[in-house]
């Protein structure tokens, strides 16, 4: 036995036939629950016990009445509210910013050499860097955070849909033009939708990053939405509530997540169905 | 010189396609040498060479692929194109690979036989990716003919298919032909098949046509027939191959 193999643990049985699925029995899935909850059980005695004093960090369920609470009052659906109509609209925006000049630079020789070289260059700044610039441009108000996100988004969406379009294999190109489909149509059934799962990779980053920006850009002096939520707790001292707003924030995150591979589902069911075949 | 592609341009009667003086050229290598030939209406042509010798380039000219092609080319204006790969669009369904560019009134209609005919209407509502080489290959075939071409350009669209499947569909091309007539370029080198297939056999050397020789045995043909047999030695001969595998 060599070296190598010592490390690994031996395999002396032969697998005939499809590999057995790891499978998770129903009545096992709790055992899954028993770490976080348990976690979640010390966290309450802490706090109780004042080993984990309130200015630091609220109690579960001091956490748990404070969301019922902003909620009943209005506070949170409120702030949700703000904060998701400015991902929405900076993302609108950075959506057809990014792709539109994918599309400029991915469909004509010409657009490339203009767009390109400036899309790679820019990709390197750290836009959270321009957070300084963007005030003195923007001020305060709504425009620089939705910009901010609107910028963040457009990266990802760019170089993936741009990638994705040069990537489209040039045999069916060559089969469009044995069919004489015009160029319309070549872009239309064979470039946009071979460039599609790309995109949809960029969709997703975009989203990540989209939320990302938004908690910066709403550190800056909000008035409104989440982010003025928990600043404006801190001052408060009320960890609680900053508790509950970082836990809306990461339920947004995880349902546009979601929501990606939904879309994903649909729109690549080509490929979906080569994979399970 | 006159150059470039003159599609629909008057061709001589009874041709579906004629080259004349037709040069390619990459870098410093000349792949078409000249070349000169006419396809007539219905003709069942076999293309035979030695890889390199220019085949698929001549093929690729006539398809319209190739901007670079010095020479005349007048070809009719209806040609369909089979490749060695099917090239079917993967997120089209096969039915809708086969109406892809298709502007006519019964589009669906004329898909659905044309599936039929290649033996493929249960395969109409499946993507192409689940496909098997042969079902692939034959949903290819029908995107060709659905076009109804006059000029049907085969690039060595059996090399890939395992040797059953590729006997079911040397049977299926010549019924396809028997029924509709086209023209037929089919580029291969499989001696075998284009004595098979072909009425007439052209070896493509250096270029130029290096060889002609015409198949009259009736079809459904088979490879004992002494003409096919004498016509086999002669077309190797022509290949620089020798009947025992050496080279000449």
């Amino acid at each position: 036995m060599s070296v190598l193999e010592l490390g690994t643990p031996a395999r002396t049985t032969s697998r005939p036939g499809p590999r057995p699925r790891p499978r998770r029995l129903p009545g096992n899935a709790w055992r899954r629950w028993i770490s976080p909850l348990a976690l979640v059980a010390v966290w309450q005695l802490a706090s109780a016990t004042g080993l984990l004093p309130e200015r630091l960090l609220a109690a579960p369920s001091v956490i748990a009445t404070t969301a019922v609470d902003l909620v009943r009052q209005g506070t949170l659906p409120t702030a949700v509210a703000v904060s998701l109509q400015r991902v929405l609209i900076g993302f609108a925006v950075g959506a057809v910013a990014g792709v539109g000049l994918a599309l400029l630079a991915g469909l004509s020789r010409r657009g490339e050499n203009a767009i390109d070289p400036i899309m790679q260059m820019l990709r390197a700044l750290p836009f959270f860097g321009l957070i300084p610039l963007f005030i003195l441009w923007f001020g305060i108000g709504e425009a620089p955070k939705i910009l901010l996100v609107a910028l963040a988004v457009s990266f990802p969406l760019y170089l993936n849909t741009y990638s994705g379009i040069r990537g489209v294999d040039g045999k069916l190109a060559e089969v469009a033009r044995t069919i004489r489909l015009g160029r319309a149509r070549l872009i239309r059934h064979i470039v946009l939708p071979g460039a599609l799962p790309q995109t949809l990779v960029g969709l997703r980053q975009s989203l990540g990053v989209a939320w990302l920006a938004l908690i910066v850009a709403e550190q800056v002096n909000a008035n409104a939405g989440l982010g003025y939520l928990i600043n404006d707790a801190r001052e408060f001292l009320r960890t609680d509530v900053i508790v509950v707003g970082l836990l809306v924030y990461s339920a947004l995150g995880l349902l546009t997540d979601a929501l990606v591979r939904l879309i994903e589902r649909r729109a690549l069911a080509w490929r979906r169905e080569f994979i399970a075949a | 010189m006159a150059t470039g592609i003159h599609r629909g341009v008057t061709l001589p009667a009874g041709r579906v396609a004629a080259v004349r003086d037709l040069t390619r050229e990459f870098g410093d290598r000349t792949v078409l040498d000249r070349l000169d030939l006419e396809i007539a209406e219905g003709e069942f042509i076999a293309l035979l060479g030695r890889s390199g010798s220019g085949k698929s380039t001549l093929l690729r000219a006539l398809a319209g692929l190739d901007d670079e092609v010095a020479g005349e080319v007048a070809v009719t204006g209806s040609v369909a194109v089979a490749f060695q790969e099917p090239r079917l669009v993967p997120w089209r369904r096969v039915h809708a690979n086969v109406t892809l560019g298709l502007h006519v009134p019964d589009a669906k209609a004329r898909a659905d036989a044309a599936l039929a005919e290649v033996d493929l209407t249960a395969r109409a509502g499946a993507w192409p990716l689940t496909l098997s080489g042969g079902e692939a290959q034959r949903a290819s075939l029908a995107r060709a003919l659905v076009r109804e071409p006059e000029l049907l350009l085969l690039d060595e669209p059996f090399s890939a298919l395992d040797a059953l499947t590729r006997i079911t569909m040397h049977h299926l091309v010549l019924t396809l032909w028997s029924v509709h007539r086209p023209a037929v370029l089919l580029v291969t080198h499989d001696v075998d098949e284009a004595l098979l297939l072909a009425d007439r056999v052209l070896v493509l050397d250096e270029g130029r046509i290096a060889h002609e020789s015409l198949v009259t045995a009736r079809r459904p043909r088979h490879r004992d027939d002494p003409e096919l047999v004498s016509l086999h030695s002669t077309l190797l001969a022509a290949l620089g191959v020798s009947p025992q595998g050496t080279a000449t």
